[in-house]
């Protein structure tokens, strides 16, 4: 059987600079996956890619067998990939609510109906996901005035509205609580399993990887050093090197910069 | 043969002046990202200038010092600028930076008919260069040749200062990285100052080198700033070497344009710009911006419809309006019926531009347009005034399908400049094409029907529609459309990431703003009797520009009382002032800097301030501060 997500051969490069080179792996649906790697090392690249917001110079990329290599994101979508961005993305000038209302309203193909109110249109879906997401009392408030932990919610929630197979998080909890953080990853976690929905997520926090990661890859300059259970990765000579040295420095200085 | 060596020759000439203006906008935007509409002013003023100095100043050497005192005269003029002006202004929306260099362009046009009259000026003739020289057999200026030399020449100048000297790797540097320049300790005030300096001299100076061509006149400014426009969108925004080569193309179109196509020239400029942009939608040489800083329109306070209070406010609002007959003379009602067509146009371009994020500097075009439609409607067809209005802003509808499509592909700055050389084009040719347009003369006599025909039945027609157009806009906005369309604007990463098309939907929305402007337009023309060119002029798209912001860029209706209150006061300030358009500027001005967020944003603010007396305004500093990491 064909997996969710096949990955072959990913390569991108900028000028000189290979941010990616011969990236392959698999994902399973229902398998929650780990990509971890110091800065730089291109995990976000890799995600630009697998979404079609960037097209990989080489490789192939196929959900469910079917080869989506250069497609645009919204297309992307619309097969079913969910995504949050490492720096959030989401509507200012929209209440809470308005941002799921809008993705689901793309998702049902309505963003093209020219009357009707659309503020009261899915109401109760967008009500059910930010109940998923704990944010149901914070549906009318206005998203510009939202904390950043909440704004990852947020971004969480609007991914899971088209019903995604696979749900692809670029550091979800970065710039969150610690606290807050494993309650993010643990209500992903508890989400993916319950749909069967791939996961693939980045995060510089080792806690929250070795917690729910199924399987944990590792990306440096580029390249993936090393792929497996989360305890072989933590055995992994080459991945102790890069976390006992620069890596971990770098880390730690990026995460207080963040917090600051 | 020999004619067209000749015609060439004189291409190249023009490019000359047009490339010193060209790379003086670009340089000024690689480093301050400020697109400075107020380039043309400079430009006219160094011509001015140049005509006083020459006129002075006895000899060769009075002449040619002339014309460098001339553009330094200028580049002192714009260092005061920059300081006074335009140091307020580095961070907010580049929508306000446009609006209010354009003031400032407003302000020059006044000042200069003041100082100098309102009648062309013939400048003296290059001592030396008085001649002309020989070429296959036909005559070329020597002061053409010699323009063709110094383009090259100020090109290879002003490398050599970015290659060797420290400041131009302070310039390159910034133009790469600002922040880089900030770290490095360099004092960047006095950088941008320069900058701003020494682009602002080529400005002046190529309008100084025109004298001996070209006339010099009050109108010169917007003439040249759309076709340097024109060219950086060729070039490439930021590329000194790209205005050149544009610059060029430009001239040469422009000059074997007049052989080919005698009526419509500039059409042939605006089909390469098409072609460009097609391949290359950053210019020739250009770099790819990244998405605009701030889109125009997005507020932090979600919109909402009316509530039931604010319906029965609006509608007696209305009411009112249609009682006006009953009380006001044919002149107020005259009058009401511009007010109220302009607040229709104004709506409109609120659509595109606070809904859509579209900050259109061309939308009269389509007013233009519809108004255009609806004369050749009714006089060409012999259709009746109520089809004549509905077929009118067809036309707006196809120009807005056809120059939205080009648009949309742009964004911030970019988009700006095209669709204000769109409109230009437009304007020209209905200005050129003088059998079907009747060029400067118009098209008069399309009158409304008997019934609309008094001031009375015509305003409640007006009032009728505008209202019915209004309010569509307004269930738009709040459509699944308008969802759409705002999420384009807050964040196309995110809108593309699920699912939506923001070029289809922007594109969408261009058309929708175009035909209600048509609508518009056709009212106008049914209202005035005749159609002109200037309908669809710059001036009337900055009218919408500043009725929009001065009701409110991040409001829902604020357009509709920003037409209302500009349209009466400039109707007032033309009755009592000659120079309207300096107080108008300085309107403009005053408003980006001091009062950016309008009548009806101030209103709302002040209300939620006092609805919730405790601010959340620390915990959105906080994540905006983060978001922006
Ligand atoms: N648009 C770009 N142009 C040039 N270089 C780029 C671009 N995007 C990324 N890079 C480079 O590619 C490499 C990988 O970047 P990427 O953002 O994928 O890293 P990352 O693993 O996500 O890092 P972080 O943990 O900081 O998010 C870096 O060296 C980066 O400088
Ligand atoms: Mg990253």
């Amino acid at each position: 059987m064909t997996r969710l997500l096949e990955v072959q051969g990913l390569a991108k490069s900028y000028g000189g600079v290979h941010a990616v080179r011969g990236v392959s792996f698999g994902l399973a649906a229902g398998e929650i996956l780990a990509l971890i790697g110091p800065n730089g090392a291109g995990k976000s690249t890799c995600f630009n890619m697998l979404n079609g917001q960037i097209r990989p110079d080489t490789g192939t990329i196929r959900l469910e067998g079917r080869d989506t290599t250069g497609m645009r994101p919204r297309a992307v979508w619309r097969l079913g990939v969910g995504r949050t961005f490492q720096i959030t993305a989401t509507f200012a000038s929209m209440t809470v609510r308005e941002n799921v209302q809008v993705a689901l309203l793309s998702h049902a193909h309505q963003l093209s109906v020219f009357h009707r109110f659309a503020g009261r249109s899915h109401a109760g879906e967008a009500e059910a996901l930010l109940d998923l997401v704990g944010m149901r009392a914070d549906a009318e408030r206005p998203c510009g005035e939202l904390a950043y932990g909440d704004l990852k919610r947020l971004e969480l929630a609007i991914a899971l509205a088209n019903r995604p197979k696979l749900l692809l998080m670029d550091e979800p909890t970065a710039g969150m609580a610690p606290k807050e953080r494993v309650e993010l990853m643990r209500l992903t976690a508890a989400i993916a399993r319950e749909q069967r929905i791939g996961v693939l997520f980045t995060e510089h926090d080792m806690d929250v990887v070795f917690e729910h990661a199924d399987r944990v890859m590792v990306l440096n300059r580029g390249q993936l050093i090393a792929e497996g259970s989360p305890e072989a990765v933590r055995r992994d000579a080459q991945v102790r090197a890069i976390y006992l040295g620069e890596g971990l420095v770098y880390d730690a200085r990026h995460r207080e910069g963040r917090a600051a | 043969m020999e004619f067209l060596v000749v015609q060439f020759l004189t291409g190249l000439a023009s490019a000359a002046s047009l490339f010193l203006v060209a790379s003086g906008l670009s340089i000024i935007f690689g480093v301050t990202r400020i697109v400075n509409f107020a380039h043309g002013a400079f430009y006219m003023l160094g011509a001015y200038l140049a005509y006083t100095l020459t006129e002075r100043l006895e000899g060769a050497f009075g002449f040619w010092g002339g014309l460098v005192l001339a553009g330094l005269a200028v580049a002192a003029l714009g260092a005061l600028l920059e300081i006074v002006l335009l140091r307020r202004i580095y961070r907010a929306p580049e929508l306000f930076q446009l609006l209010a260099t354009f003031g400032v362009t407003l302000m020059v046009q006044d000042l200069v008919v003041v100082i100098w009259g309102p009648e062309d000026l013939v400048g003296r003739r290059a001592p030396g260069l008085r001649g002309a020289v020989e070429v296959f057999g036909q005559m070329v200026p020597s002061y053409d040749l010699f323009l063709i030399a110094l383009g090259p020449v100020v090109l290879g100048l002003l490398w050599l200062v970015f290659k060797r000297t420290r400041w131009g790797v302070l310039v390159r540097a910034a133009t790469q990285d600002r922040d880089m320049v900030a770290a490095l300790g360099v004092n960047q005030k006095w950088l941008f100052t320069s900058v701003f300096a020494l682009g602002v001299f080529l400005a002046g100076l190529g309008g100084a080198l025109q004298i001996p061509r070209d006339a010099v006149s009050h109108a010169m400014d917007l003439r040249v700033i759309v076709e340097v426009f024109v060219v950086v969108v060729i070039g490439g925004l930021g590329s000194v070497f790209g205005a050149f080569v544009a610059a060029i193309v430009v001239s040469e179109l422009n000059a074997f344009g007049i052989l080919v196509m005698p009526k419509i020239s500039l059409v042939l400029v605006f089909l390469v710009m098409a072609a460009v942009l097609v391949v290359r939608p950053w210019g020739l040489f250009g770099k790819p911006e990244g998405p605009a800083r701030q889109a125009p329109g997005v507020s932090i306070r979600p919109w909402r419809p009316f509530s039931p209070g604010e319906r029965i406010a609006v509608a007696a609002g209305v009411a009112l309006a249609a009682l006006l007959p009953l009380v006001a003379g044919d002149y107020a009602l005259t009058v009401g019926s511009e007010i109220i067509i302009f607040a229709l146009f104004a709506a409109s371009l609120h659509f595109l531009m606070t809904v859509g994020g579209l900050a259109s500097f061309g939308h009269a075009a389509y007013f233009g347009l519809g108004a255009y439609g609806a004369a050749f409607a009714a006089k060409a067809a012999g259709l009746p005034m109520e089809a004549a209005l509905l077929a009118g802003p067809l036309l707006g509808l196809a120009g807005a399908a056809l120059f939205g499509w080009f648009c949309v592909r742009l964004s911030g700055v970019y988009f700006a400049m095209l669709t204000l050389a769109f409109a230009q084009i437009t304007w020209s040719v209905a200005f050129q094409w003088v059998e079907v347009t009747g060029g400067d003369n118009g098209i008069l006599g399309v009158w409304p029907s008997p019934w609309a025909a008094g001031p009375r039945g015509f305003y409640w027609l007006a009032l009728a529609v505008s209202a019915a157009g209004i309010a569509a806009l307004r269930v738009l906005v709040f459509s699944p459309f308008g969802y759409g369309l705002r999420a384009t604007r807050d964040s196309v990463l995110r809108a593309e990431a699920i699912g939506i098309d923001r070029g289809r939907v922007q594109w969408t929305a261009f058309v929708i703003a175009g035909t209600f402007a048509g609508v518009a337009g056709a009212l106008f023309a049914f209202l005035k009797g005749s159609v002109f060119p200037e309908n669809l002029a710059i001036p009337t798209s900055v009218d919408g520009l500043v009725m929009v912001l001065l009701g409110g860029i991040e409001t829902v209706s604020g357009a509709v009382v920003g037409a209302l209150v500009y349209k009466a006061l400039a109707i007032w300030l033309m009755s009592q002032t000659e120079l309207s358009k300096l107080v108008l500027g300085a309107v403009i001005v005053v408003l980006v800097v001091a009062f950016p967020k309008g009548i009806v944003g101030s209103v709302e603010e002040l209300r939620a301030r006092r609805n919730r007396s405790e601010p959340n305004g620390a915990a959105f500093g906080a994540a905006k501060m983060e978001a922006a990491e």
